[in-house]
C-alpha cells in the first residue's frame, strides 16, 4: 500500500510541476527556463523543512508520511532531467546560426562564420553555466533554509 | 524554434487539457515509484548517494534522446502525448532535484560539493550525450 501511496505522490507532484511551469512560462521574457528553477527551489525547500520537521519536531512520526510527500510529492515535483536538458539547451542556442543574420545566406568563409557566432557561442555557454548554477545554488539555499527553520 | 524548457505547454490551454493532465499523473506516478524502488534497494546511509546520482544522469540522458526523437515532427498528437506522458511525466518525476539538494545539506563539506559539482555537470554531459546519440540513430535511420 505505501509503495502506491508514494507513486500516487509522485503523480501528484509531476501534474503540479506542469502546470506550474506552463503559467510560468507565459508570462517569461527571455531565454532562461524560470519555471524549471522555481519549481527546483521550492520542492527543495519543502522537502528540507519535511526532513527537518519529521527529525526535530515529530521524531515519532511515521516514516511513511516522508515517504508520500518527500519521496513521492516533492520527488515527482522537482526534476533534474529537465534541468539538465534546459541546460545543454542553453548551450546548444548560442551555437547556432542566430535568427537575424540568418541562416539561409551562406558565410563568406569559414573563418569569417567562426569569428561571427563565437561571441554568440560564449553567450550561449555563459547562459547555460549561470543557470545550471543558479539552479544548484538555488535548490541547495533552499533546502539548508527549510531544514535550519524547521530545527528552530 | 524549439523552446529550451520541454516541460511546458506549447500552446494554450494544454496544461487544463484533462486528458493531457492524466498523462502525467500517470508518467509522474511510474517515474516516482521506480526511484522509490531504488532508493530503497540501495539507500545512501550517509555516504555518496549512488541511487540518486545514477537515476538523475540515467533520466537526464534519456530525456535529452527522447525529445530529439520527438523534436524532428511537429508537437501535435501522438508525439505531444509522448512528451507530456513520458517526458514530463516519467522521466521528470523519475528523476529528482529536492532529493539531490536534501542529500547535498547531509554530507561533510568536501563531499557535498564533490556530489554537487559531479551531479551537475555530469547531468549536463548526459543531456548532451543522449541528443548526440538520438541524432546519430536519426542519421543512420
Amino acid at each position: 500500500m505505501i509503495p502506491v501511496l508514494v507513486a500516487l505522490g509522485g503523480g501528484l507532484g509531476a501534474v503540479a510541476r506542469f502546470v506550474f511551469d506552463s503559467l510560468v512560462n507565459r508570462h517569461r521574457r527571455g531565454p532562461i527556463p524560470w519555471g524549471t528553477v522555481m519549481i527546483n527551489v521550492i520542492g527543495s525547500f519543502l522537502l528540507g523543512l519535511l526532513t527537518g520537521a519529521l527529525t526535530h519536531q515529530m521524531p515519532g512520526a511515521s516514516p511513511t508520511v516522508k515517504a508520500i510527500l518527500g519521496t513521492g510529492f516533492c520527488g515527482g515535483f522537482t526534476t533534474f532531467s529537465t534541468a539538465s536538458v534546459e541546460t545543454f539547451r542553453l548551450w546548444e542556442a548560442g551555437r547556432r546560426p542566430s535568427p537575424e543574420t540568418g541562416g539561409t545566406q551562406a558565410p563568406a568563409s569559414g573563418a569569417q562564420a567562426t569569428a561571427a557566432g563565437a561571441p554568440r557561442a560564449a553567450a550561449g555557454a555563459r547562459m547555460a553555466v549561470a543557470y545550471a548554477v543558479l539552479s544548484l545554488v538555488g535548490s541547495a539555499a533552499a533546502a539548508f533554509l527549510g531544514l535550519g527553520l524547521s530545527s528552530l | 524554434m524549439e523552446s529550451i524548457d520541454p516541460d511546458i505547454a506549447s500552446s494554450r490551454g494544454v496544461h487544463q487539457d484533462p486528458a493531457l493532465l492524466g498523462l502525467v499523473f500517470v508518467g509522474g506516478c511510474a517515474g516516482t515509484a521506480i526511484r522509490a524502488a531504488l532508493e530503497d534497494a540501495a539507500p545512501a546511509h550517509g555516504g555518496w548517494p549512488w541511487a540518486t546520482f545514477l537515476i538523475n544522469l540515467v533520466g537526464a540522458f534519456l530525456l535529452a534522446a527522447l525529445l530529439e526523437v520527438l523534436g524532428r515532427g511537429p508537437d501535435v498528437g501522438i508525439r505531444r502525448r509522448i512528451r507530456l506522458g513520458v517526458g514530463t511525466g516519467l522521466l521528470g518525476g523519475f528523476t529528482t532535484y529536492s532529493t539531490f539538494a536534501v542529500e547535498i545539506t547531509g554530507l561533510g563539506v568536501a563531499s557535498a560539493i564533490g556530489y554537487a559539482v559531479a551531479t551537475v555537470c555530469l547531468g549536463v554531459l548526459a543531456a548532451a550525450a543522449g541528443a548526440l546519440f538520438a541524432r546519430r540513430l536519426g542519421e543512420r535511420a
